[in-house]
């Protein structure tokens, strides 16, 4: 079919397109491309020189194949052979395919530079176009080191013609963006600006984008822009549709040209000058005018083009914010279009009275449309148009309206899209927190959450309902009644399990008067969902028990039975097996005093940001983050809280976040890893002495995270140190291998080698769920001192996948050397999304300064010989402790061998003690090292000695071990 | 700013595309089927503008060819979409009733007029003659 080709056709070119068509399966397909990429290849080797019109049809071809998704790996030397060709067809298909298919780092920059420079200085127009668009498209470093003070001058000379101005323009554009350093401003600068008054249109167009760029990076350099715009805008938008001929599109004059105008002036406050501002006051008004007047033409493209202008320059109404009238204006417009046919439009128009809403001049005029706009909300067909109207409905809310407007996004949720319904409960959430004049409504509304859209319910949404609950004495009694009759219902939610669990161990004494709710009742109830739940939940519950055994001793058999049972307290699961075993031991042991106390209502939560804006702050981020747009943050901040002020950014909030203590959360308060929570501690520590000899180690139930230990758990948090982290570290102390860490997601396993002043360590890290983490990323970094000299880290030898399986593992390596002594730990950041939430987290690496130590054996001569060497104060260190771990000699010998020193036999003349002896090797020094461990068997103590050659050696020895026995 | 724009016929088959913003070959075929896929599954009755990921589609249908652009957030979408018919008007006059055949067999035309249009995901000219004016020259010289 080569007569469809135009111009020079390339018949060999057509022949091989048909041929594709005809093609009938994919795999005959490539069968054809991959004969026609032997057959260019063998031209392209071949001795016979190929000329110019060949080349071009080849690389054409190749362009071709290229397009259908093949990866072409050759052709780039012919093309750029075709840069040097004097016929503009072979020039642009040479050019096109640089363009199209090399990099920027090339090595072919060099020769294409050459061309291009050539091209640049022919005089010829469409030549220098040719090369301009290039340097455009592929805009490496190397092309603006070469041309970045070229282009400026062709771009403001007065011979240059227009064509060649305008992609100059855009060439400048993007080299200022990928080496704004090697982009001067100059002498240029003030004459780019007076291109707005070019009289060629196509010059203005291409010139606004640059100086958009331009003025959003050095807005006190291009402020003479805005006068300049306005009057170019004023001509155009006073002009008649026939005055900018070409430039008039279905009757509308320059459209894009004033959309770009209305743009860069968004760039800018409102004018000072009043004459400019009068004039621009005056144009914005025409063009809201010109929307009443009947159209110029029935056809789309009119009102399209005559819209996206309107849309621009209420954009900018909004962004001055400072004119009521013309903010009203707009307002009434957007109302209009609220109803118009064109879907298009409604959809434009809710988006952008979204963040109308946030101005004071018309928050009000915006609500009149509420109900149009719940309308849309039931009725568009289009869902992308109905998030929109979600999104309105959010930023309208206030006091005044806050009861409808959660009433209609409730019932909307029922039937809502799966893609929208998060949101959609987050911002329930929200809204119904923040307009909350009594609270009975607020549970009933989170309630009816949970119920309507259990599974879109993240834990930030219920962690605050139970925030709440437990901070307002008021509606405790309500909230305990309303959990207690959703849980009637013969399938509820899990979340309802969760919230119904914790608020009814907490407040059930409130409805036990009721016969109906007796205590036995509400645990009955409890209990009979108990099997169905997860195994945080059933932590839950068992909390919860627990809680019930305090508040109605009546249950008390009851409940012991239950915890009794073999599925409970011999539970495979060791989180629930422990609570099993601690709350039964608990309930026994304990006098009902000690049971008050340690089982006391929760204490009220610190006042903090709700986590749920923080979430949805997080789920809208990336958006905004990419985009250098100025309404951007305006309509950000006005969406999340309604009035305008503008919400803290991420960072801040970050911070916020993480100085807020970790609110305890822990419905028993007894963890001692959870220091910060208000329950007391004289409880803590006796629970320790109940327990002394009861239950397995606590610490792995610390790590684990359930909703009950931590009302923020960790991959909430922006940046969570992980609080056991130093725990970790010190179980690290004596061994190499091991599970550093482990949640729900995640677990890291660590194995490590050390040599002389090096170490090698190898991470694992192992997706326990059946969804792939993306984007995960780890980092090591040393804080503080650590970095500068102390301990160098060497990278990875690879970086880690970008993706993790689910159920998958993948291993990274650490190269670690040591090079003077350090006593901080090295840290791991780990980060990764999972379904949608960027997880985050940080945990020490247990690199400890022990792990450098060469054994060094010695006779019990030599060793007191050198422990009266260092005998000069600060070379000793000294600790006497209590026992925290078995005293067994075995386990001992076994820690200290760890450690990494020799232990000494027969040195010591009490032969109860631990004598060992090491060196710790760095690359600039060696640092002898003494140790010995006293053990009194009696009194449970030890007393721990330390002599190194290096004094601040000695204290953190003697600290990391302090822990250990 | 622009960052790609493609042509796709129903089938899913790229005819034209040209990226702004560097994006790898690998994740580009990815892109193209999502993106067809995403407008392919939507009704005449729906809005032509869509989120995709962090930026926004728009789009337009002609017989079985779509035309899609990708645009960041702080773009015009109505001033987009009719730089989209634009083009597309600029090819007609040019191919005289452009069809897909004519874009598959003057891929190099095409790009020079896209060329002439957007550059660098910016639009640089909207007059249909200028923009037609290096072809015209071309084609002058080819014949004479």
């Amino acid at each position: 079919m080569p007569a469809v080709s135009k111009g020079d056709g390339m018949r060999g070119l057509a022949v091989f397109i048909s041929d594709i068509r005809n093609c009938k399966s994919k795999e005959a397909e490539i069968k054809r491309i991959n004969k026609e990429l032997a057959n260019i290849r063998s031209k392209f080797k071949g001795d016979k020189a190929l000329d110019g019109y060949s080349k071009k049809k080849y690389v054409c071809k190749l362009l071709f194949i290229f397009l259908l998704g093949h990866d072409i790996d050759f052709g780039h030397m012919e093309a750029v052979n075709l840069l040097s060709s004097n016929k503009y067809t072979e020039k642009q298909i040479g050019y096109l395919f640089i363009s199209v298919l090399v990099n920027s780092n090339s090595e072919l920059i060099r020769l294409i530079n050459n061309a291009i420079k050539n091209d640049l200085s022919s005089r010829n127009p469409t030549f220098m176009c040719l090369a301009l668009h290039c340097i455009a498209n592929v805009g490496s470093r190397e092309m603006a080191e070469a041309f970045a003070s070229e282009i400026p001058r062709i771009l403001v000379a007065g011979d240059t013609m227009d064509s060649v101005k305008q992609s100059a323009a855009l060439c400048l554009l993007r080299l200022y963006k990928t080496s704004p350093d090697l982009v001067l401003m100059g002498e240029w600068t003030s004459r780019v600006v007076h291109l707005l008054n070019d009289q060629h249109m196509g010059v203005v167009t291409a010139a606004i984008s640059l100086i958009t760029c331009l003025s959003q990076k050095n807005p006190d350099e291009f402020k003479t822009c805005v006068s300049l715009a306005v009057s170019r805008l004023s001509r155009i938008v006073s002009s008649a549709s026939t005055d900018l001929q070409d430039y008039t599109y279905y009757f509308v004059p320059a459209p894009w040209l004033s959309c770009k105008l209305l743009r860069l002036l968004q760039c800018y406050p409102p004018p000072e000058d009043g004459a400019v501002k009068g004039r621009l006051v005056e144009c914005l008004e025409t063009i809201l005018n010109k929307a009443q007047e009947p159209p110029k033409s029935k056809k789309v493209q009119h009102s399209n083009a005559k819209n996206a202008i309107l849309f621009e320059a209420i954009s900018l109404i909004i962004h001055y914010d400072s004119e009521p009238n013309l903010l009203v204006r707009a307002c009434n417009q957007l109302g209009q279009f609220l109803q118009h046919r064109e879907t298009n439009l409604r959809y434009l128009a809710l988006e952008s009275m979204c963040t109308l809403a946030s101005s004071e001049f018309s928050h009000e005029a915006v609500k009149t449309h509420i109900e149009t706009v719940i309308n849309a909300l039931k009725t568009e067909r289009d869902v992308s148009v109905r998030q929109r109207a979600a999104d309105l409905l959010y930023a309208m809310c206030d006091r005044s309206n806050a009861k409808q407007i959660v009433a209609e996004m409730l019932s909307y949720l029922e039937t809502a899209d799966y893609s929208i319904r998060e949101e959609m409960v987050l911002k329930v959430a929200i809204l119904a927190e923040k307009y909350a004049v009594d609270y009975s409504w607020y549970v009933d509304t989170i309630l009816n959450l949970i119920r309507i859209a259990g599974d879109y319910v993240s834990e930030e949404v219920w962690y605050r309902v139970i925030q709440i609950v437990i901070n307002r004495d008021d509606v405790q009694g309500y909230a305990a009644k309303t959990v207690f009759e959703a849980l009637q219902a013969p399938a509820c939610h899990e979340n309802m399990v969760k919230v119904g669990g914790y608020i009814l161990g907490e407040f059930g004494n409130l409805i036990a008067g009721d016969p109906r709710s007796s205590p036995l009742v509400q645990f009955n109830l409890l209990h009979s969902k108990f099997h169905l739940c997860s195994v945080p939940t059933r932590a839950l519950l068992l909390s919860a028990y627990i809680k019930f055994i305090n508040l109605f001793p009546e249950t008390k058999a009851t409940i012991q039975e239950v915890l009794r049972c073999d599925s409970q307290i011999r539970n495979s699961d060791v989180e629930l097996q422990q609570r099993a075993v601690e709350y039964l031991k608990l309930s026994s042991i304990a006098s009902t005093d000690v049971l008050a106390t340690v089982l006391e209502e929760m204490p009220p939560f610190p006042e903090r940001e709700s986590s749920i804006l923080a979430k949805l702050k997080k789920k809208k981020g990336p958006g905004a983050v990419s985009v250098p747009d100025l309404e951007d943050g305006k309509r950000e901040g006005g969406e999340l809280n309604g009035g305008g002020e503008r919400g803290p950014d991420s960072a801040a909030m970050s911070a916020s976040n993480a100085s807020t203590p970790s609110p305890s959360a822990d419905l028993l308060g007894m963890r001692s890893a959870a220091p910060m929570s208000a329950a007391p501690t004289s409880a803590g520590s006796l629970l320790v002495d109940v327990f002394s000899e009861a239950g397995p180690a606590a610490p792995s139930a610390a790590v684990n995270d359930d909703g009950f230990l931590s009302s923020a758990p960790p991959s909430e948090d922006p940046a969570t140190l992980l609080s056991e982290a130093d725990e970790l570290l010190n179980k690290f102390v004596c061994k190499n291998n091991g599970v550093l860490f482990e949640n729900q997601l995640l677990q890291i396993g660590i194995k490590s080698e050390y040599r002389q002043n090096l170490g090698r360590m190898y991470l694992f890290y192992g997706n326990k769920t059946s969804v792939q983490f993306a984007s995960f990323t780890t980092t090591v970094s040393c804080p503080g001192e650590l970095q500068s000299h102390i301990l160098s880290i060497l990278r990875a030898t690879k970086p880690v996948e970008p993706v993790v399986e689910g159920g998958a593992q993948i291993q990274q390596v650490l190269n670690i050397e040591c090079l003077t002594d350090f006593s901080e730990a090295p840290l791991l950041n780990i980060k990764f999304r999972y379904g949608g939430a960027l997880q985050n987290l940080s945990l020490k690496l247990p690199v400890t300064i022990n792990k450098f130590f060469q054994p060094t054996e010695m006779t019990s001569h030599d060793f007191f010989q050198r422990w009266k060497q260092l005998s000069q104060p600060q070379q000793e260190a000294q600790k006497i402790f209590k026992a925290n771990h078995s005293m067994d000699t075995e386990v001992l010998k076994a820690k200290l061998l760890g450690l990494g020193t020799a232990l000494l036999d027969d040195v010591d003349p009490n032969p109860e003690n631990y004598v060992c002896a090491g060196v710790i090797q760095t690359k600039g020094q060696q640092v002898g090292c003494l140790l010995r461990l006293e053990p009194n068997g009696q009194a449970q103590m030890y007393r721990l000695t330390l002599r190194c050659s290096k004094d601040s050696v000695s204290l953190r020895l003697c600290e990391l071990l302090a822990q250990q026995f | 700013m622009i960052r790609f724009m493609l042509m796709v016929n129903r089938q899913g088959q790229t005819r034209l595309s040209r990226y702004y913003q560097p994006v790898e070959l690998s994740r580009r075929a990815q892109l193209e089927a999502d993106v067809v896929r995403c407008c392919l599954s939507r009704r005449k009755d729906q809005c032509s503008f869509v989120d995709y990921k962090d930026f926004k589609l728009v789009y337009r249908q002609y017989a079985a060819l779509y035309v899609v652009v990708g645009v960041t957030d702080n773009e015009n979408e109505l001033s987009v979409y009719e730089l989209l018919h634009n083009f597309v008007e600029v090819l007609d006059k040019y191919f005289s009733r452009v069809s897909e055949l004519d874009i598959m067999f003057n891929l190099d035309r095409v790009h020079i007029i896209l060329d002439e249009m957007i550059q660098n995901g910016h639009v640089v000219e909207t007059n249909k003659s200028r923009v037609l004016a290096p072809l015209t020259a071309l084609d002058k010289m080819a014949d004479g």
